[in-house]
């Protein structure tokens, strides 16, 4: 049997959720803390920023965008957004001169998807700040 | 900043933490749920861990 289609909701207006989406992919859990979902919000910055720190000390390299075969374009393109995504942990690393070079070792190897692993779990949250702004989740 | 050194195990063992805690916070709508779903995902990348460790124990003869 065919499920039934649900009806389209319409997208809420930009500066609804705009600026706790912004918050939230500078500070991560910072969206929920400006909703005032203060325990969600303390849960989201203690496990991105534990991941991404977990990530730096284990010496994980950043990606940066490379031109190539579609493979090591799809591969340094995807790694370099989801590094972009944490935020201020992103920003901060970078400027304060952090550049481990991509090294052979299971442990660097962990840090790596450690560090684009933290910036996919800030997405997530990012998305569940915009639906609770929207409206459609509490 | 110091370095960390661990196992397979150990560095699989905090992902799945990690991941587990975002899952669960921002998949549900009720805190009980969020951690059943939380605990509910960490065990399965134990099961998952554990038994593709043993996959490869196995395979390798």
């Amino acid at each position: 049997m065919a499920k039934e289609k649900q009806p389209k909701q319409p997208m809420p207006p930009f500066g609804v959720w705009a600026p706790a989406v912004g918050l939230a992919w500078l500070i991560p859990g910072g969206g929920h803390f400006l909703l005032k979902r203060t325990g969600r919000g303390a849960l989201l910055l203690l496990a991105v920023t534990g991941m991404f720190l977990c990530g730096l000390m284990m010496r994980g390299a950043m990606f940066q965008p490379q031109s190539g075969d579609i493979l090591t374009i799809l591969i340094n393109t995807g790694g370099f957004i989801g590094d972009v995504c944490s935020g201020i942990l992103y920003l901060l690393s970078v400027w304060l001169g952090y550049n481990q070079p991509d090294t052979a070792g299971h442990i660097h190897d962990y840090g790596t998807k450690f560090l684009v692993t933290a910036g996919l779990l800030n997405v997530l949250a990012m998305v569940d700040t915009f639906e609770i702004a929207a409206g459609r989740k509490d | 900043m110091p370095k960390m050194n661990l196992s397979h195990f150990e560095a699989a063992l905090l992902f799945a933490l990690f991941t587990s805690v975002v899952l669960g916070v921002v998949t549900k709508r009720t805190d009980r749920d969020r951690l059943h779903y939380g605990v509910y995902t960490f065990v399965c990348f134990l099961v998952a861990l554990f038994g593709l460790g043993w996959l490869m124990y196995f395979g390798h003869g």
